[in-house]
């Protein structure tokens, strides 16, 4: 289990890192910046995880970088988190009003700051219930890392069957675990929104 | 085609939305090809009335006779609601049909007619209101004031026993009003059975043979155009017209 | 040059066994979101028209499964069955599981379709006379099913993607072929990197064709909501 929240939580980390510059480049950047995220994108969304971790984990070492099977995971995981990420954030932005920009800038306050103290506060608001969204999608796709050999909740059900040959009965609580974590994340985040929560503002979930 | 027949009877009725009483009472009747208009202040009841006549809104207490039957304790609600013609105040036009088929779909679906036969009852219908041309047309292509045409030919294909009007044109732009109270009106002078709920006083004045006047929940006065304007009885009545007359100048 | 070469070459010796494994994967996409449509309609339906009973085993299906790994879910099937005496093969251990996971997203997506359609809708054909189901099947669903297209594009793409984990559990698809021809010739990440193209210029094809569908499909007139 604890193996499976490292991967989540370091994948999710990395994902963010370069999501957010990713974003920016989106919104702010000029026509290269757009098309090569665009593309940057559009690649990793395309392709299924399980093919990205593969990629990592044997065509690396061709340019003579060995990876750990655990770095491979939080490598491949954490680019394709990234790319999905990066969207959210992209959404978010761009649905905060440019008027709200314009009255920013209205007010004296430079793009930097009008970022900072208007659009990001809201944005952050829009973008946490998709961002919660990712981050359960992360907790399972951790079990990917089962390809790759890493001892992860999954496949530590897998030795405990070979001691105890009780498949069913393993993996469904392994599928219990899963779900409490996904239960426990949804509402630690659930409980975050309705505190930042903006009074009389709605805002619009995506699902998966 | 007689002028006695009772065509819609509401004893009593009354309905509250939790600790809220919506309705507290409320009796009237309509003979055969009668209009009457019910006007009053927003949130007074009057669409929760309308809503109850066709059991969309079911009641708390009271009874409703639509000719002999029941409606209040009727077993087959649905069968009622084909002789009951409904037209909302936004329309209700099924998106993803186009006005034909809007008007149509109830012959086919409910009254299970033959689709040839419903075309032609249908074809009727719009042209009655004006619509012959935009039967081909989905509703978002349609201006308001066409949409709520529409609807109306929808409620009379049913060939309904009555028909609810709830502020058909409380949406529409004003240029768009006129075209609707016209169909209402030839309605009206061709000897349907209405009962209006709106703000349009130049209709209520000109077209209806009563005016029932409600305000919270209460059926205050009703009595004929002539009547309640000029000579208004309640003053509660006499203060809601004055506060209309001050609005839109004396129509 | 030389890894061009070699991915060239791979190319060009087993396109066929390519070709077999992505017949595979699309055969099992296919019928996965064929049968999790059913499913999901069902659920779908279930959560919003159903009575408490309903609306409540609808949920707990959806959530369990959606809280849950695919992985585990296909191992549940594949492994977890044989002892209760069910045996399945990898491709129908699969295709169920990729079914029911199916089935679940999408009830979701159309369940936000359906509330997404106006309470009014309801109470102008119920005016009309038509039972609750009537409404539901005449009125409702039909604009259910066009607002739900680019959700549901979204959906056939992540399954085509996740149908590489059926190759976790042996079945002959895509990735299992993949592995194939590179236990062969050790060239792992070349073989890798075509079956990664595949993949990119199959999602690319059915991304383009559904949004043609998409718009042949539209309601005249009205504005989507994404």
């Amino acid at each position: 289990m604890w193996v499976t929240l490292q991967i989540t939580f370091l994948t999710l980390g990395l994902g963010l890192v370069l999501a957010l510059p990713i974003s920016f480049g989106q919104v702010y950047g000029n026509k290269w910046i757009k098309a090569l995220i665009a593309v940057y994108e559009k690649i990793l969304r395309s392709i299924p995880e399980l093919v990205i971790l593969f990629l990592i984990f044997y065509g690396f070492p061709k340019i003579g970088i060995r990876f750990s099977p655990f770095a491979a995971v939080i490598i491949g995981l954490g680019f394709r988190s990234s790319a999905y990420q990066s969207q959210i954030f992209r959404g978010a932005i761009n649905s905060v009003s440019s008027a709200q920009m314009r009255a920013a800038r209205s007010l004296g306050m430079t793009n930097l700051r009008g970022f900072i103290n208007i659009v990001l506060p809201q944005a952050i608001r829009i973008a946490l219930p998709p961002w919660t969204n990712e981050f359960t999608i992360v907790l399972k796709d951790s079990s990917l890392a089962y390809a790759l050999g890493v001892t992860e909740l999954l496949r530590q059900g897998g030795y405990i069957i070979a001691t105890k040959y009780e498949p069913m009965l393993i993996y469904l609580t392994v599928a219990v675990m899963y779900f409490i974590v996904t239960i426990a994340i949804n509402k630690t985040l659930g409980s975050v929104e309705k505190r930042l929560a903006i009074p009389g503002f709605d805002v619009k979930e995506t699902v998966r | 085609m007689s002028k006695e027949r009772v065509v819609l009877r509401v004893e009593n009725l009354k309905k509250a939305f939790g600790d809220k009483e919506v309705l507290k009472g409320v009796s009237f009747d309509m003979k055969e090809g009668e209009t009457k208009v019910i006007i009053g202040p927003s949130g007074t009841g009057k669409s929760t009335l309308l809503s109850c006549i066709n059991m969309l809104v079911t009641p708390d207490s009271g009874q409703i006779w639509l000719e002999e039957e029941e409606v209040t304790s009727a077993k087959n609600i649905n069968k009622i609601r084909q002789e009951i013609g409904f037209v909302f105040q936004d329309f209700g036009l099924f998106n993803h049909l186009t006005a034909l088929k809007n008007v149509m779909v109830g012959l086919t679906k409910v009254k299970k007619i033959e689709k040839d036969f419903a075309k032609e009852i249908a074809m009727k219908e719009l042209t009655r209101v004006g619509l012959e041309r935009e039967a081909n047309m989905y509703p978002a292509q349609l201006s308001g004031g066409q949409k709520q045409r529409v609807g109306i030919a929808r409620a009379l294909a049913m060939s309904p026993k009555i028909i609810l009007f709830d502020e058909p044109t409380s949406a529409l732009d004003p240029e768009l009003i006129g075209e609707v109270l016209s169909v209402m009106k030839n309605l009206a002078e061709s000897g349907m059975t209405m009962l209006v709920v709106t703000h349009e006083m130049g209709f209520a004045r000109t077209v209806s043979d009563e005016i029932i006047f409600m305000e919270h929940g209460h059926i205050v006065e009703q009595s004929s155009p002539e009547e309640m304007f000029k000579n208004p009885k309640n003053p509660r009545t006499k203060e809601f017209l004055f506060k209309l007359s001050e609005l839109y100048g004396s129509e | 040059m030389n890894e061009v070469d070699r991915i060239w070459k791979i190319v060009v010796n087993y396109w066929p066994k390519f070709l077999e494994g992505l017949g595979v994967t699309l055969e099992m996409t296919l019928i996965a979101v064929v049968i999790g449509f059913i499913i999901g309609v069902i659920l779908a339906i279930a959560r919003v028209y159903g009575n408490k009973l309903f609306h409540g085993v609808a949920t707990a299906i959806i959530e369990i499964i959606r809280g849950t790994p695919l992985l585990v879910q296909l191992f549940i099937l594949y492994y977890g069955l044989p002892p209760l005496g069910m045996n399945l093969s990898p491709f129908a251990a699969a295709i169920i599981g990729f079914a029911i996971n199916s089935g679940c997203y999408q009830a979701e997506y159309l369940r936000g379709s359906i509330q997404s359609i106006s309470g009014n809708q309801m109470k102008a054909a119920r005016s009309l006379g038509m039972t609750k189901w009537q409404a539901i099947l005449q009125i409702i669903m039909p604009q259910a099913f066009r607002r739900v297209i680019p959700a549901w594009t979204n959906e056939f793409i992540y399954l085509l993607k996740y149908t590489s984990l059926a190759y976790i559990v042996g079945a002959p698809e895509l990735m299992a072929q993949a592995k194939f021809i590179a236990s062969r010739n050790f060239q792992f990440f070349e073989v890798y990197l075509v079956v990664a193209v595949i993949y990119l210029v199959v999602v690319l094809f059915f991304t383009k064709i559904f949004s043609i569908l998409e718009k042949k499909v539209e309601i005249p007139g009205l504005e989507w909501v994404r």
